[in-house]
C-alpha cells in the first residue's frame, strides 16, 4: 500500500510544528485544545517573561497565516478550511521569529502556509511548514530576522515545566522515542563537538537547555505529517538530524537545528516514499491518482 | 484537452513572490541608506548636509589611547569581552573660564585618567596629574569606568564623581586649582562595580544627589575572583547584577544612601542612566537602561520613585540596553528617549529603541511607543553611546551613535559561540568557565558609526560617511560640546582600547544658534535639571541641563539650540529645579546667554 496515494486525499493544511504532535491526543479530547493551549502558553509566557516583542506582530502573523490558508484553500480546494492549524502556525511564527520589523512576520507566516500547497510530492508536503518558513527567512533575510530564542528566561523552573509538559504530551502522542533519541544523540555528539573544538563541554550542551530547543524537540521534530512512518525510521531520522546539526555547528551555524531539520526531514520522507514504492507489488505500481485539486 | 491549472500557477507565482520579498526589502533599505555609505568632500557635505566633522584630536594636542582592564586570570579566555568597557568622556568647565574642558578615563591598573584643559587657542593640555585626578586606577582600588560632574556643595565649581569597577571616588573641586579626594567624608561605600551614575536633585532641596547603577555585584572583586560564577544568569532576564544606590546629599559633605527607602530596588545589570522631567511635573524622573534585561523608568513624585517601565511601555521587551539620551526630536516640547541595543545580521536583531511619548496621555503620566524603525534609527550594530544635538544648526536635533564591541581578528567571529552560550540555562551562562574562549576572534567589531540627520519631518537619515565620520573603533562614549565657543556642536568619542576622537564641526554659513549657560541660586548651582523651552519662528524646543547621559558620558552643561535660517526669536522660558519659572524675551541669535536663577 502506498502511503502517498492515501495522503493525497487529505487537505494539505496541517498543524504547525509546535503542535503537530498533539493531533492524536487532541482528536480524542477536543479539536480546539491545541490552539487554546498554545494561546495559553503565549499569554502566560508573555505576561510572565514578555516573550513577544509586541502583540501587534504576533497578531499580524496569525492573521496573515489564517488569511493565506483561507485564500489558498478556497482557490485550490474550493472548500472552507479548518483554521485551527493556520492559527497555530501564526503563533509559532510569532514565538520563534524575532525581528524589529513587521513585514517578516507577514512573509514568514504566508510562506509557511503556501509551502504546504506548493511544495508537494505524491500528494504529501515534505517540509515542516513553520520550519520551512523560518529557514527561508533566515536564508533570505538574515539582515532583518533572527530566532535567537531566549525569551522564556534561562531559569530552571521554566525549563522543568516545559520538559515535564512536553514529555507528557509527547508520551501520550506515542512519539516520545523521537525526542529521547534526539536528546541522547545531541548529548553524545556534544562530547564529540567539545573534543573537536576544545570548548567546554557545558558550552556545547548549553543550547539544549534553552527554550527554543525545547520547542524544537517536543513539537517540531515530532511533526507526524513530516516524519517517516516506522518507529525505527523515526529514531534513525532523529539521530540524523542531530548528526547533521553537529556538522552545521562545527561550521558555526547559529541556526544549526533548524537547518538540520530543513534538510534531513524532507530527505528522509523522500527516501521513505522511494522505499515504499519499491516494496509495493509490481502490479500495484501505477501512476498515483491525485484526487486533491492542488496536485498537478 | 487538458485544463490549464491557472490557480496552481497563480499560487506558485505568489510563492515565488514571497521568496523574493526579502531581496526587495533589502534593496529598498540599501537605497535609503545610500547616503550613509557614500563619502563626500568637505564642500559637498557642507552644501548637502550643512555640516562637516573633521577628526582633529592630534591637532588639538590630544593623543590619548584608552587601555582596557586586565581582570582575574580565570577570565582570560573571554577577557576581551568582560573587559570591554571603561572608555568614557565627560565635558566640564572645571576652572570656570568659559571654555569647556574634557575628562577621559583609562581602565588598566596603574593607567592615568586625563583632564584636558581648554587652552582657548584650539588646543588642550592635560592637567590631570597636577590637579590630582590622574592617578586613580591604582592596583587594589579598581579602575575607572566613567565620570560625571556636578557641583554638590554649590560653591560654583563642578566636582567629580568617578565611576569605577572598584572604589568609587568623589573629588572636590578646589576652585579650579586642584581636587581633593573626599570619598570617605562623603561616606561612599568601599566598592561598587558600576558603569553609570548621574547627578540630579531628586527631591528639589537645592542639593545635587547622586544615582549610581551597579553592573557586576558589589561583592565581586574582578581582580581576585572567589569563583567564576559572576556572569549574568540570563541573557534577557538577568537579575543577579549589582545593586543600585541613591546618595541623598545631606549638605554637609556627606551623603546618605536611600535607594530602598524611596523605591529603587533592582539588581538588573545597569549600563546607562539619565534623569529628566519627562512628564512636566517639576520632578526629575530616572531612566535606567539595563544590559541583559528590560529598561526601568523610575517616576518621581518628589519624595519617592515608582518603577513604571511596563506601565509606560519602555520596560516590556528585554534587550541589551546601553544608552539613555533625551531629546525633543519633534520640536513639540516633549522628550524622546534613545536606548541602544544590539543588532547583528544573521545573529541577533534587537534593534535600538526610540521611545517617543504618545499624544493624549493623562496629566502627570507618560506613555511611550518605539518609533526607532519608523524614524530610521533602529539598526546601529552593537550600539553603545549616543547623544542628541543639532549638528547642522537647522533647528532640529540630530543623533550621533557610536558602536562596535570587540574588534580583533577581522576574519573570525565569536558570534556563533556567543549565541551558543547565551541561550543556555542560568547554571551554564552564569559561569565564566563555561564560556568558549574568544581566541582572538571579533564580536561585532570594526563597525561603521551612524550620524543620523533629523529631517524635521519624522525621519532620520544616516550621513556618517558623508560628513567625515569614518572611524571603525570600538566606540563607547559620545559627548557633545561647543568646544571653541563657535556656536557649533563638536563631538568627542571615547573608544575602548582606541584613541579619543575629537570631531571638530564646521557648519555651513547662514544657520543660526543660541546657547544658554545656566547657574542656579536656590536650585543647585550646576542648574542640573533646569529646562529651557525656546520658541522661535513657529517652533519650540526644550532642552534640559543633564548630570550625565548617553553611555559613560556627560555633555557640556551649556545648552545649544540650532535655529536654522531667517530666525525670529520669541522667548526662552526657563523652569528651574526650584520651581521658579523665568521668561526671557528680546533674545538675539548667535549669542551665548549666561543666566543666573532669580533669587
Amino acid at each position: 500500500m502506498s502511503q502517498p496515494t492515501t495522503q493525497s486525499k487529505t487537505p494539505p493544511a496541517g498543524p504547525s510544528p509546535l503542535f503537530r504532535g498533539w493531533t492524536p491526543v487532541s482528536s480524542r479530547l477536543n479539536p480546539y485544545l491545541p490552539p487554546i493551549f498554545i494561546t495559553l502558553i503565549l499569554f502566560v509566557g508573555h505576561l510572565s517573561f514578555g516573550i513577544l516583542e509586541s502583540y501587534q506582530k504576533t497578531i499580524l502573523a496569525i492573521v496573515s497565516a489564517m488569511a493565506c490558508e483561507l485564500l489558498l484553500s478556497r482557490l485550490l480546494l474550493h472548500k472552507w478550511p479548518n483554521l485551527a492549524s493556520s492559527y497555530i502556525t501564526g503563533i509559532s511564527v510569532g514565538i520563534l521569529l524575532r525581528s524589529p520589523g513587521y513585514w517578516p512576520y507577514v512573509v514568514c507566516a504566508m510562506l509557511s502556509i503556501t509551502s504546504k500547497y506548493v511544495i508537494r510530492v505524491n500528494g504529501r508536503h515534505l517540509f515542516n511548514p513553520s520550519n520551512f518558513g523560518i529557514c527561508a527567512m533566515l536564508f533570505l533575510a538574515s539582515d532583518a530576522v533572527a530566532t535567537l530564542s531566549i525569551q522564556w528566561g534561562n531559569n530552571l523552573g521554566a525549563m522543568v515545566v516545559i520538559w515535564a509538559l512536553g514529555s507528557l504530551i509527547i508520551w501520550r502522542a506515542r512519539r516520545f522515542h523521537i525526542c529521547a533519541t534526539y536528546v541522547a544523540s545531541f548529548l553524545l555528539l556534544s562530547v564529540v563537538r567539545a573534543w573537536i573544538t576544545g570548548d567546554p563541554w557545558l558550552s556545547e550542551v548549553s543550547p539544549i537547555t534553552g527554550p527554543e530547543y525545547q520547542l524544537f524537540i517536543f513539537f517540531m521534530i515530532t511533526d507526524p505529517k513530516t516524519t517517516v512512518r516506522s518507529k525505527w525510521g523515526q529514531c534513525v531520522v532523529a539521530f540524523l538530524v542531530a548528526l547533521a546539526e553537529m556538522f552545521f555547528r562545527l561550521g558555526q551555524s547559529i541556526y544549526a537545528p533548524l537547518y538540520a531539520l530543513f534538510f534531513v526531514g524532507p530527505a528522509a520522507l523522500a527516501v521513505e516514499m522511494w522505499i515504499n514504492s519499491r516494496r509495493a507489488p509490481v502490479g500495484s505500481r501505477q501512476p498515483i491518482v491525485h484526487t486533491n485539486p492542488v496536485q498537478p | 484537452m487538458r485544463q490549464i491549472p491557472w490557480a496552481r500557477i497563480a499560487v506558485s507565482i505568489f510563492f515565488l513572490g514571497l521568496l523574493a520579498t526579502p531581496a526587495v526589502m533589502r534593496w529598498r533599505l540599501a537605497q535609503r541608506t545610500l547616503a550613509a555609505h557614500s563619502t563626500l568632500d568637505r564642500q559637498a557635505a557642507l552644501a548637502r548636509h550643512g555640516f562637516y566633522l573633521e577628526e582633529a584630536s592630534h591637532a588639538a594636542g590630544i593623543d590619548f589611547v584608552h587601555q582596557a582592564p586586565t581582570l582575574d586570570a580565570s577570565l582570560n579566555p573571554i577577557m576581551p569581552e568582560v573587559a570591554s568597557m571603561g572608555a568614557s568622556v565627560s565635558i566640564v568647565d572645571f576652572d570656570r573660564d568659559g571654555w569647556p574642558d574634557i575628562y577621559v578615563t583609562n581602565s588598566a591598573e596603574g593607567s592615568k585618567n586625563h583632564l584636558y584643559r581648554n587652552m582657548h587657542d584650539g588646543t588642550f593640555k592635560d592637567v590631570a596629574e597636577e590637579l590630582g585626578v590622574a592617578d586613580v586606577n591604582q592596583r587594589g582600588t579598581g579602575v575607572s569606568m566613567g565620570a560625571v560632574w556636578g557641583d554638590y556643595d554649590n560653591d560654583g565649581y563642578e566636582d567629580l564623581f568617578l565611576i569605577k569597577w572598584g572604589r568609587p571616588e568623589l573629588f572636590h573641586n578646589d576652585r579650579g586649582h586642584g581636587f581633593t579626594r573626599v570619598s570617605e567624608q562623603a561616606e561612599l561605600p568601599p566598592w561598587i562595580n558600576a558603569n553609570t551614575a548621574v547627578w540630579f536633585d531628586y527631591d528639589g532641596d537645592g542639593l545635587l544627589d547622586l544615582f549610581v547603577g551597579g553592573y557586576y555585584p558589589e561583592d565581586v572583586d574582578l581582580w581576585h575572583l572567589k569563583n567564576t560564577r559572576m556572569m549574568p544568569d540570563s541573557f534577557e532576564y538577568a537579575k543577579n547584577g549589582g545593586r543600585k544606590y541613591l546618595f541623598h546629599n545631606l549638605g554637609n559633605g556627606k551623603f546618605e544612601e536611600v535607594s530602598a527607602k524611596i523605591g529603587i530596588d533592582s539588581r538588573r545589570w545597569a549600563l546607562a542612566s539619565s534623569a529628566a522631567d519627562l512628564r512636566g511635573t517639576g520632578h526629575p524622573d530616572l531612566f535606567v537602561a539595563n544590559d541583559y534585561g528590560v529598561s526601568e523608568l523610575y517616576l518621581n513624585d518628589g519624595k519617592r520613585f515608582h518603577e513604571a517601565g511596563q506601565q509606560t511601555g519602555v520596560g516590556f521587551a528585554p534587550k541589551s540596553g546601553m544608552n539613555v539620551a533625551f531629546g525633543d526630536i519633534l520640536n513639540d516640547g516633549h522628550f524622546a528617549v534613545y536606548v541602544s541595543n544590539i543588532s547583528e545580521n544573521g545573529a541577533l536583531i534587537q534593534g535600538n529603541n526610540l521611545w517617543v511619548p504618545k499624544e493624549g496621555a493623562p496629566a502627570n503620566t507618560v506613555l511611550f511607543e518605539n518609533l526607532a524603525r519608523d524614524m530610521g534609527v533602529e539598526l546601529g550594530g552593537w550600539s553603545f553611546g549616543a547623544q542628541f544635538g543639532d549638528l547642522n544648526n537647522d533647528g532640529t536635533l540630530d543623533l550621533y551613535l557610536t558602536n562596535g564591541y570587540v574588534s580583533l581578528d577581522r576574519t573570525r567571529s565569536y558570534w556563533y559561540d556567543f549565541t551558543k552560550i547565551a541561550g543556555g540555562n542560568s547554571s551554564i551562562i552564569g559561569d565564566a568557565r563555561d564560556w568558549p574562549a574568544m581566541d582572538g576572534r571579533s564580536l561585532s567589531g570594526y563597525q561603521q558609526k551612524h550620524v543620523w540627520l533629523n529631517d524635521g519631518a519624522g525621519r532620520f537619515v544616516d550621513v556618517a560617511q558623508a560628513v567625515g565620520v569614518t572611524d571603525t573603533y570600538d566606540g563607547r562614549a559620545v559627548a557633545m560640546a561647543d568646544l571653541w565657543n563657535r556656536g557649533v556642536l563638536d563631538v568627542i568619542v571615547a573608544n575602548q582600547r582606541g584613541p579619543l576622537l575629537l570631531y571638530r564641526n564646521t557648519v555651513a554659513p547662514g544657520s543660526h544658534w543660541i546657547e544658554f549657560d545656566l547657574r542656579g541660586s536656590s536650585s543647585n548651582r550646576s542648574a542640573i535639571g533646569a529646562q529651557v523651552e525656546l520658541a522661535w519662528n513657529d517652533q519650540k524646543q526644550i532642552q534640559e541641563v543633564s548630570g550625565g547621559s548617553g553611555f559613560s558620558a556627560q555633555n557640556d552643561r551649556r545648552l545649544h539650540f540650532g535655529l536654522g535660517k531667517n530666525v525670529q526669536l520669541k522667548s526662552a522660558v526657563i523652569r528651574w529645579p526650584s520651581g521658579k519659572v523665568q521668561r526671557i524675551d528680546s533674545l538675539v541669535p548667535d549669542k551665548l546667554y549666561t543666566v543666573e536663577e532669580p533669587r
